[in-house]
């Protein structure tokens, strides 16, 4: 198959969007850092965030570069399947805020490990918290560094190494000096960028047929054969969906990037406000991804696409280039390589929070540290996760790792969910309850991923797996409610108990909420 | 006034907290019932979703499309109580609580 087109080899138009966006990001790390003195600012951006920029912050956290190429790539090569992955990926955010906004807003300061912790006993909660909540980023690290590597080596013709590293430094320099201020602005850049890009290409395509989405999917049916256009085998077995349903839907109110983003603002309706905002900009770009990922599949077609990259990830790239030409398609590529970066430092400073204010200033520090030392600690926690994120994403280089952010939503929603719910709603939550909870969750998630079909027989090649789902959130989550439950009614703790009456005033009145 | 104790017992806070969780497992229940019932159907009844709605268009499509839509607005209806009558009533109750 002989394909025209200038993606993998580095064209002016690329490089320029490349380095303006690069520039204007730095640019802002600076304006950033000069006021990021305080554990506040570095971990809630002084907690001054309006609810329309974190709504945009929000959606940008959450946007990642699987989510913009990955389905984009779907449904032009499996049609309809494509967009009902698509709705599975907003309807955690309605169910985040019923659940759990106000509540976490109120309790927490920094990290959601300040909700399970509140009237627990801290030194064994915020070690299972952290464990539960590192666990998570890393292993949503980690599909996004090596989806970087391929993308930008797509993209730009820049070795895998080279791209991981570059896309590491620059990350650190956001988060490091930055902190939660930079990161958020970073976020909001790239989330306008994201939507810009995807809404003129969604106009392009339209335009093409008539201004009338009947008209694409016409030409969809007679090109591609009506099935394009009916649910294929995505969905065969109901409790397998179902279980892929729960994990992406509660999953999201176990993430610790998105819910550390609720420190930012400085009250539970703002919180509130900036989650419909931010589920306002999701629920668009879903809407208006799967007219791109037909698009491609019309004009660029899809043996070109799979040609160039058999995942489909190259659809929305190359009908950029068809629509726009080579200009277009660099500031495509720009717009890629924005969020990929954007989305890892979002992660960073979660994963570097867990490690620093729940784990050294609250477990190995008693929480008795200064402010000039929480900060430096912080910042060394956050080279630290940097550096261990580029050295995962080189030794996982070549793995199909598609399968870590389903893993990555399971464990969120077994090991951190219960637990955060729980200790919010429910007066007789135990230490030992909420540490067995977490722990029960998080590694039952990783031992059924292992033994079910995506690992068990894809990627280890064994014959038949020993877990028939392939996302195990239905078993592991309700294992891990559970054994919170069970665990719970065996002792009490009156300790926690008692503190339960001012935990409720702060819950819901916010009164005492940072 | 009334001290963290007399507050909690108060008959006033009870009917907020009980009416915040009740709004807020309605509206879940609603977005279960709304997802699951998309997926289901599809489990289910593939060829509902297939049928032909225009020349090509397949219900499937905008059944998608509604599924996104009405979970914003679950979203927007539980943060225009809880924006408007909510934060009325937890405003009242705070002022009456001892600093």
């Amino acid at each position: 198959m002989n394909v025209q087109t200038s993606l993998g080899s580095p064209t002016a138009s690329a490089i320029a969007f490349f380095f303006v966006i690069v520039a204007l990001t730095l640019a802002i790390t600076w304006w950033a850092a000069k006021k990021t003195r305080s554990t506040r600012e570095f971990y809630a951006a002084g907690r001054s965030v309006s609810a329309f920029q974190n709504g945009l912050a929000l959606a940008g956290d959450y946007m990642s570069a699987a989510s913009f190429l990955g389905i984009a790539g779907l449904v032009s090569l499996k049609g309809y399947d494509g967009m009902i992955y698509a709705t599975g990926w907003l309807v955690g955010w309605p169910a985040l805020m019923f659940l759990i906004a106000e509540p976490l807003r109120n309790l927490g300061k920094y990290t959601f490990a300040d909700v399970v912790a509140f009237r627990l006993r801290q030194t064994p909660v915020r070690i299972a918290s952290a464990v539960g909540g590192i666990l998570t980023v890393l292993l949503y690290t980690i599909a996004q560094m090596v989806g970087a590597g391929n993308l930008i080596k797509l993209m730009f013709g820049i070795p895998y190494e080279g791209a991981v590293v570059i896309v590491g430094a620059v990350m650190l320099a956001y988060v490091l000096f930055g902190g939660m201020i930079a990161t958020t602005w970073v976020q909001i850049v790239k989330a306008v960028l994201l939507l810009i890009g995807v809404s003129i290409m969604t106009l392009m395509v339209l335009a093409r047929f008539g201004w009338s989405p009947g008209e694409l999917y016409g030409a969809v049916a007679s090109q591609l054969g009506q099935s394009a256009l009916e649910p294929g085998g995505l969905v065969t077995s109901p409790i397998d969906a179902i279980s892929l349903g729960l994990a992406l839907m509660l999953g999201l109110l176990g993430l610790p990037h998105i819910l550390m983003r609720f420190y930012t603002v400085p009250d539970a309706k703002t919180a509130r406000k900036s989650v419909l905002y931010a589920t306002g900009f999701i629920g668009c770009f879903y809407i208006i991804i799967p007219i791109v990922g037909f698009g491609a599949s019309v004009l660029v077609g899809r043996e070109v696409i799979s040609a160039v990259d058999a995942g489909g990830n190259m659809a929305a790239p190359l009908l950029a280039e068809l629509l726009g030409g080579t200009f277009f398609l660099g500031f495509i590529a720009a717009v890629a390589f924005a969020t990929i970066l954007a989305v890892v430092a979002g992660l960073t400073l979660a994963g570097a929070s867990a490690l620093s204010h729940d784990i050294y200033v609250s477990v190995v520090k008693h929480g008795h540290a200064s402010e000039a030392e929480q900060v430096r600690v912080a910042r060394i926690s956050t080279v630290v996760f940097g550096i261990l994120a580029v050295l995962l994403g080189m030794l996982f280089k070549g793995q199909n790792v598609a399968f870590m952010v389903g893993l990555a939503f399971a464990v969120a929603c077994s090991a951190n969910f219960p637990a955060l719910l729980l200790s919010i709603v429910w007066k007789r939550f135990t230490t030992a309850g909420a540490v067995a909870s977490i722990l029960t969750g998080a590694f039952l998630s990783i031992f059924l991923i292992v033994i079910s079909p995506t690992v068990w027989v894809e990627v280890l090649g064994n014959e038949t797996a020993l877990f028939p789902l392939r996302n195990p959130a239905i078993v592991s989550m309700t294992a891990s409610f559970l054994v919170a439950t069970v665990v719970s009614l065996l002792g009490r703790e009156p300790e926690a108990e008692a503190k339960f009456e001012g935990e409720k005033l702060r819950t819901y009145l916010g009164i005492g909420a940072e | 006034m009334k001290t963290t104790h007399e507050m909690l017992e108060s008959e006033q806070f009870r009917r907020i907290v009980r009416r915040k969780w009740t709004v807020s497992v309605i509206l879940t229940l609603c977005l279960f019932a709304l997802y699951y019932g998309y997926i289901l159907l599809i489990a289910l009844d593939k060829e509902f979703l297939a049928r032909k709605i225009g020349e090509a268009t397949t219900l499937g499509i905008p059944l998608g499309v509604a599924v996104i839509v009405l979970s914003w607005v679950l979203t927007a209806v539980y943060v225009v109580w809880a924006n408007n009558s909510y934060d009325a009533e937890v405003e009242k109750l705070r002022e009456q609580v001892e600093k």
